[in-house]
């Protein structure tokens, strides 16, 4: 086993690292250049990243991936309220937590695959997210979600003398308050940590294997090998990802509610995935982008601003497009997301990252070996 | 013993409502081999048939009022009371039942269409993007829906005729404080008739016949020379009714909002899994073993003994039945496996 990255893996990071670090100033003329989302885009698409090494890499469908982000969400505040305000134990403490999680329930669910696997799955995420609203309330606080208070222990800090300032003191990373774009570039730092641990499962043998299980289970135990500890590590892996998410998500907003734990917000991640692309490296982090941007930007449209910009139109027929466009807009905003599902899963079925190098060839006319290496998938 | 009972009853139209939901899943994954995801917005578009009757029937006119006389009074009366007095009103108080008649053909017309235009490019793709494309689907009709209605559920009841409570207790000889809403028994009877009516239509129709060859051995039938393809596509059209009368019907007890769909389509998922993938009747039996146990684990002594057991009663059971028994209840060997 070799210890470094091919040529084209090293420049797929790099460019993604350059592209991440970037993005403020990338994505200031879409609108999206502030840290609050920008901070989204990072966390989602390391949680969509994790889905893909479980998802992509094995075929297993999960529909309960959105339970672990719960969990790491929960343990990351308690973290907070109980030991420090620094973010590392938080960290740390909510993937191991996850992990444990992800060990016990992949242990179980792995006994079953094809849609079994998927509604086993589903069922743990559904008993978490309830127990979660009702008798964990003395962990969750139930609906009105896990909050810090100013009168929490925070005995690792007392201990350190840390002073305390009023009011709740914000998340920090050894001193470095995790508001703003320090916020942001810890979550793109970790993003791009995550992404070359992809990187790195993907092209291992390891990672071969699990491809392996993906293809063509049946021939794999035939050749004496134990499939299912294979899964089970990359499901371990994949809650993992989503532990790690679940606290960026306190930590950049130390709050964690119950409906993170939602069946939706794991469809949500699934949905992610394959927009972007299965399988392939880059494609969970566009896909988990592009819906996270479409999200923010359509819900914060409304008939105002669609009126103001078709002002130039006849008030004939500007009305009824303010009326037909309004639909999609604002409250709405899920509609054109399940317009846009239906068209890409009907006329793109590998997702944005095939589409782009079906594109690509049709452009070049030439043989079907990828040009670039940026916009390369995995395989 | 009473309390029992009344909780065995209790159970009894949720677990017609997942039954009926379950069926039609079923049906469509026997036949077609596709996992809907948008059954559960089926559902929904049924109860939301029963709403618009209501608003058709409801249709008013502004009168002028005479029960004071004297003060130019302007009411609302409906055009049906205006036309036909009581009669009208009893139209008006039986909305829901009427709205099967308007939910049988719009929904076999939408089935149709949504089987003939977008689900048939679907056959050939994996469970995966079936799931996508049908998830997707349903997003969209739950938030047109939501447009058009709005987000609060609203309130459909049933007919006057059935509005108290029957005192089966004391029907059955046990004792008088054992009663249940009169509605939720026609609900009940309901599901059963159509349970019955789509079993015996497969069972002893020529159609049905070709229809469960089908499912057994398509090429095969396909071989023989029998457009498979159609009967189908029919019966897509017949799963998507059963879920739309079975929403429409079971608007009074739970009023439709645009996300009963979504709620009710996860639960009926785990009891199609549970009854075991592709079995009619594993479907329908624990559809009605979830509900009953649902309704059991809510009871105040069980919620007691173990906290929390209602929350998860329904998951749990999915955990242990598909630990247990690979297959489900019911399942046949190699199906969905891969």
């Amino acid at each position: 086993m070799n210890n470094t990255l091919a040529k084209q893996d090293k420049w797929l990071l790099l460019g993604f690292a350059l592209a991440v670090l970037a993005g403020p100033l990338l994505l200031k003329p879409f609108g999206a250049g502030y840290p609050d989302l920008l901070q989204k885009f990072c966390i989602f698409g390391i949680f969509a990243i994790g889905y893909n090494i479980l998802f992509g890499l094995t075929g297993y469908l999960s529909f309960g991936h959105a339970a672990f982000l719960g969990i790491g969400s929960y343990t990351a505040v308690w973290s907070f309220k109980l030991l420090t305000m620094n973010v590392v134990p938080a960290i740390i403490l909510s993937i191991a937590l996850t992990a444990l999680f992800a060990l016990v329930i992949g242990y179980l669910c792995l006994r079953r695959s094809g849609i079994y696997f998927s509604i086993l799955t589903l069922a743990f995420a559904q008993m978490a997210y309830n127990l979660a609203y009702s008798v964990l309330t003395p962990i969750t606080n139930g609906e009105t979600g896990l909050q810090l208070i100013k009168e929490d222990p925070r005995s690792v800090d007392k201990w350190f003398g840390v002073a305390v300032a009023d009011g709740i003191p914000s998340t920090n990373f050894f001193g470095i308050s995790m508001v703003g774009y320090s916020g942001f570039y810890f979550c793109a730092v970790l993003l791009i940590l995550s992404f070359y641990i992809s990187i790195r499962i993907t092209r291992s043998p390891f990672g071969l294997m699990l491809k392996a299980v993906k293809s063509n289970q049946n021939r794999l135990k035939y050749t004496g090998i134990n499939t299912r500890s294979y899964a089970l590590t990359a499901f371990v892996i994949s809650g993992c990802y989503a532990g790690l998410a679940g606290a960026m998500l306190a930590v950049t907003d130390p709050l964690a509610g119950a409906d993170r734990m939602h069946w939706s917000a794991s469809g949500e991640v699934v949905l992610m995935t394959i927009l972007g692309g299965v399988g392939t490296l880059l494609g969970p982090v566009i896909g988990a982008g592009v819906i996270k941007y479409l999200e923010n930007i359509f819900s914060s449209f409304n008939e105002q601003i669609l009126n103001s910009v078709f002002s130039f139109l006849p008030d004939a027929i500007q009305h009824p497009v303010v009326k037909l466009l309004g639909l999609f807009v604002g409250e709405g905003w899920e509609l054109t997301l399940g317009v846009l599902f239906l068209i890409l899963i009907v006329f793109v079925p590998g997702g944005l990252m095939q589409g782009v190098q079906s594109l690509q060839r049709r452009v070049l006319k030439g043989p079907s070996k990828p040009a670039s290496s940026t916009t390369q998938g995995a395989h | 013993m009473d309390a029992i009972f009344l909780q065995l009853l209790n159970g009894l139209d949720k677990g017609s409502a997942y039954a009926l939901i379950a069926l039609g899943l079923t049906l469509i994954f026997g036949t077609l081999g596709v996992v809907n995801f948008a059954h559960g917005a089926l559902f929904m578009i049924g109860g939301f048939c029963a709403v618009t009757v209501q608003m058709l029937l409801k249709l008013s006119t502004q009168v002028k009022d005479d029960s004071l006389p004297g003060l130019e009074m302007m009411v609302d009366m409906p055009y049906l009371q205006l036309w036909w007095g009581d009669l009208g009103l009893q139209i008006i108080s039986f909305a829901v039942p009427l709205s099967v008649l308007l939910a049988i053909p719009l929904m076999l017309g939408l089935g149709i269409l949504m089987e003939r235009g977008l689900i048939r490019r679907f056959y050939h793709r994996t469970h995966a993007d079936q799931i996508l494309v049908t998830f997707g689907l349903a997003i969209v009709l739950q938030e047109l829906i939501k447009s058009f209605f709005g987000a609060t559920p609203i309130p459909t009841p049933a007919p006057q005729m059935f509005a108290g409570s029957a005192n089966i207790g004391e029907w059955l000889g046990l004792g008088s404080n054992v009663s249940y809403p009169w509605w939720r028994l026609v609900y009940f009877c309901f599901s059963m008739a159509v349970i019955a009516i789509v079993f015996a239509f497969l069972q002893f129709t020529t159609f049905g016949m070709v229809v469960r060859a089908g499912m057994r051995d398509r090429e095969t039938v396909g071989l023989l020379g029998i457009h498979i393809e159609r009967r189908f596509t029919i019966v897509f059209g017949i799963a998507v009714v059963v879920a739309g009368i079975a929403g429409a019907m079971y608007t009074p007890i739970v009023s439709p909002n645009y996300r009963i769909g979504m709620d009710f389509l996860v639960l009926s998922f785990v009891v199609v899994v549970v009854g075991g993938m592709g079995s009619l009747p594993g479907a329908v039996a624990s559809g009605f073993l979830l509900g009953i146990l649902q309704s059991f684990a809510s009871m105040n002594e069980v919620k007691q003994l173990i906290p929390g057991i209602d929350q998860v009663i329904v998951y749990l059971v999915a955990v242990l039945i598909l630990l247990t028994r690979p297959r489900g209840l019911m399942g046949r060997k190699g199906v969905m496996e891969d």
